[in-house]
Parts: structure tokens; sequence; C-alpha cells
């Protein structure tokens, strides 16, 4: 089972650290041949437009997409913006998960923050809560249809969803020591022949 | 705040400006490019080329240069409508060891500061005590000692400092293989003798011994100064630079929308010689640049820092 990162831009080589150390085989995915062969997709961290301009410069985006019907995807943060359906502004993003993000929700840096919090469907999740680091992150504003909600702030903003295969989450699990999420999603890719 | 009863609401209390939120932003910006911009319009043609931030200044180390005088922050009214213009993070410099401009800068909200050799230093011997700022800020070094005093006054990121204004890279390379180079040599001292090392490299014992862990700094590690086209920014990542700032490069080029895309292109595709040959066709005059080892002593910013 090979988890491949899109490599474009961003933090995928933390990610790639965290499948490494759980003895996982890794791929860098820049252009639409490095799809080949990939069991499931992690969309890191980083700056959304920069990824989905590069992302469309390389015919990434129809790839991408036929990819995501067939095989699990999670995205973090720029990730997250780059699989929902709307983002509210104009910018190359796949759009296939049925979510409403909200970019740079938090406000700038200053206000970036990092929280713990409950993610029940994890590994230990009914009793361990789980560090979340937001970066100038995004929000949901909506979940609809198929997918829910499994992450919230104190206050019910809503910061990670799933639908069937796919994840999104506002906030950076590979900056963490916590794999739980890694693991999770590692899971999904094996329930799926 | 009444705070509802759910199953998947968070519990704990949320913390600003820690070390992991600073230093993250620049973990968000690795393999991409940073633009130095002196307007909103520069700001937008920067964004819309896919640079991952724009760096926000009066005028650009070239022009820095050619006019002389003392360089120091730029307006706010200035900083303020390049933050408003683009979606991306604005990053801004102030001078050496002046707090002052960098507390004006933090109120101003900008995502990171620069503390930069490219304007006129206010303390000859201090940088600023970047702890006691919730803004993160990027600092220049020419050598590990240089990088690891700077992170040990709170930088939450690095870059070489190359030989800003100049167009030629030879400064960024030489900075770039000496914090490189001084790593995997660090890798060979036994730890009883790091406490020597750490003296004669001017560097905080700490930050030294997480260095020979980690294998690399503990913070991100742009290049800068100097780099001018496609292939100068894919040679700085193929050296293990995390990514690159590119100055004067752009906008005193011919065709600035085309450069910047292009050096885009080529710090993503650092590896793939075909992609290079591809964006680095017909982009127009690169800005003239001097040669910086023709630079009289006085006139070599890279100096500047202590």
């Amino acid at each position: 089972m090979k988890i491949g990162l899109l490599a474009l831009q961003g933090d995928y080589r933390e990610h790639l650290q965290v499948l490494q150390t759980l003895g996982v085989e890794t791929a860098e995915v820049r252009l639409s041949k490095d799809l080949e062969g990939i069991a499931g997709l992690i969309i890191p961290g980083g700056e959304s437009t920069t990824i989905g301009k590069l992302a469309a410069r390389y015919h990434l985006i129809e790839p991408l997409r036929v990819f995501a019907r067939a095989k699990p995807v999670w995205g973090t943060c720029a990730g997250m913006i780059l699989l929902a359906k709307e983002i509210g502004g104009e910018q190359p993003i796949l759009g296939i998960m049925d979510i409403v993000v909200e970019r740079n929700a938090f406000g700038r840096q200053v206000d970036s923050f990092q929280i713990d919090l409950e993610v029940p469907i994890l590994p230990d999740g009914d009793s361990k809560t789980f560090p979340a680091v937001f970066i100038r992150a995004p929000r949901l504003v909506g979940v609809k249809g198929d997918a829910a909600l499994i992450a919230q702030l104190p206050d019910g903003t809503g910061v990670a969803a799933q639908e069937g295969k796919w994840l999104a989450t506002s906030f950076h699990p590979e900056l963490t020591k916590d794999n739980r999420f890694h693991r999770y999603f590692l899971s999904l890719v094996e329930q799926r022949p | 705040m009444a705070k509802e009863d759910s199953a998947t609401r968070g519990s704990g209390n949320s913390e600003k400006a820690t070390a992991t939120v600073k230093r993250g932003l620049a973990q968000m910006l690795k393999g991409g490019v940073i633009m130095d911009v002196v307007n909103p319009e520069q700001a937008v043609i920067a964004e819309q080329a896919g640079a991952v931030a724009v760096m926000a200044l009066e005028r650009v180390p070239a022009d820095i240069r050619a006019t002389g005088g003392v360089a120091r922050m730029a307006d706010p009214e200035l900083i303020q409508k390049i933050m408003e213009a683009v979606s991306i993070p604005v990053m801004a410099k102030c001078r050496i060891g002046h707090f002052v401009e960098a507390q004006i800068l933090e109120a101003l909200g900008v995502d990171y500061i620069d503390e930069s050799e490219v304007l006129t230093p206010a303390d000859e011997m201090h940088h600023i005590y970047k702890h006691d700022f919730r803004v993160p800020f990027v600092c220049g070094c020419r050598n590990l000692g240089e990088a690891l005093r700077r992170i040990g006054e709170g930088a939450a990121m690095i870059r070489t400092k190359g030989e800003a204004g100049t167009g030629d890279v030879v400064e960024a390379v030489r900075h770039a293989r000496a914090v490189f180079g001084e790593i995997n040599r660090l890798q060979l001292i036994r730890d009883d003798e790091l406490m020597k090392y750490t003296k004669e490299i001017g560097a905080p014992f700490e930050l030294v011994k997480e260095t020979k862990e980690l294998k690399r700094l503990p913070v991100v590690n742009f290049a800068a100064g100097g780099i001018a086209t496609p292939a100068d920014a894919a040679m700085m990542m193929q050296l293990g630079m995390d990514g690159v700032f590119v100055g004067s490069g752009i906008f005193k080029s011919d065709n600035p929308e085309l450069r910047a895309k292009a050096i885009v292109a080529a710090t993503t595709h650092y590896q793939n010689p075909e992609i290079l040959a591809e964006v680095s066709r017909n982009l127009g005059e690169p800005m003239l640049g001097i040669e910086a080892s023709s630079l009289p002593e006085s006139a070599q910013l890279a100096k500047r820092g202590w």
C-alpha cells in the first residue's frame, strides 16, 4: 500500500515523515503520472492559491478528481480548501467534498492557535484529546449531503469533516507527534479493495 | 460563553503565538517563493503568479543600493494597502535591532517580520529579542552559528543572506553550503566535545545539540539574496533549501509576470530538468545585476548582523 503526497508546495515532508514512522510506503506527486500505483492521497498544508495554480498549470486538476472518485483523499488546511465544493472565491480547486469552507477564517498569523480537541472517531478518541494546530486556518461554514462534522471548536465552529473516503481538517496533524489522524486515514485506505 | 454539551467539541484552552504556531507558518510556506513587492499592484501580480507570500517594502534591494541613504521600515499605509490587496501572507522588514519598528509591524498585523540586513541596522550589537513578540520573525544568516543565535533570540524561520540586490546567486550558494556543511560536520562531533564547538561558533548549546539530533536546523530555512532566474531557484532547492525569497529579481526584470510564474514552477519542479528548460524559455532580460565580488566591503549587506 503506497500513499501519495501532493508535493506541489507546502509541508508535504512533515506528512511523509509521519507515514514513514508508521512503516508506510510513500510517493511525491507533482505530475499526473505520479498518481499511478497509489492507494490514497494526502493534500498537505500550504498556500492553497499556489497549490491550486500549480495543479492547474500542470494539468493535475482532472486527474486528481478522477483519482478521488475511486480512492481515499485527505486534505489538511490548504488541502481542505482544495477538496471543498464551495470556498466563496475564485481559485483553482478540486471541488469534490460537499462542504463549504471559508479561507483565513480566524484572521491573520497573530491569531493562529493550538488547542486540544475531542475527536471521537480517532483511536482512543473517547478518552484522549487531539492536539490541533491552526495556522491561518480555514473553517467549515457548511457540511452538506453525506458529509459529516467530525471535530468542532468549543464555540461550535466546524474544523474537520468526513464524507465516505474523503477527510478534511482545518488543522495540521502532521505538525504534532500524535499520529492518530494518519492512522485513521490509513484505515480508510485499508478498508478499500 | 455558554458551552454546549457535545461529544465532538473541543475541551482545552486555545493558545496563540507558541513556537509550534510561529514556526508552523514557515512550514506552510515550504517549497514556495516569497516575492518582494513595493505596491499593491505588484502584490497582486505576485499572488497571481503563485507566490506563497509577499514581502512588503518601500524599495527593492537593487534600488536601495542605487539610491543610498538610510533604508527603514516601509510606510504603514503602504503595508496596509498591500495586506488588503492579497489573500496570501504578507511579510514586512524592520531594521536589525529596531524593536519599535517591529512593534509597529506587529500592530499592523503583518504575518511575518523580516529583521533584515537589507535595511540600515539600528543597533550594531543587538538583534531584537523576538520571543517578546506574538508575530513570528525570519532572520538572515551566513553560517550555522549566526542561524542558531537568531533562533536563540526567537526567530521562527531562517534565510540565507546571500547578497541582496545583486542578482548574483554566488553568495546565497556560499551561505547555503556553509550552513549545510557545518550541520554535516556537526554529526561527527562527539557529544562530550559539543560545548567546545558551541564556544567556537558562538551559538546556544541546546540549539547546537538539537541541530545535531535533527540533522537540520530546528526551523525552516529559505534561500535569499541574489536569486534571479528559475535555474537559480532550482539550484538552491537542490542544495537542500526549503524555499526561496526573490527580491529585486522579479520586478527588476523585463517581464515580471512571466518570470514570477517561471520561478514558482522551477521551485516546485526543481528536480525536473525538462520542466526547468521549458519555463526558462523566452523570459526576456533578467535584472542586470552586479557581480557580488566587485562590491566594496562597505556595500556588502551580508556583513550586517552580529
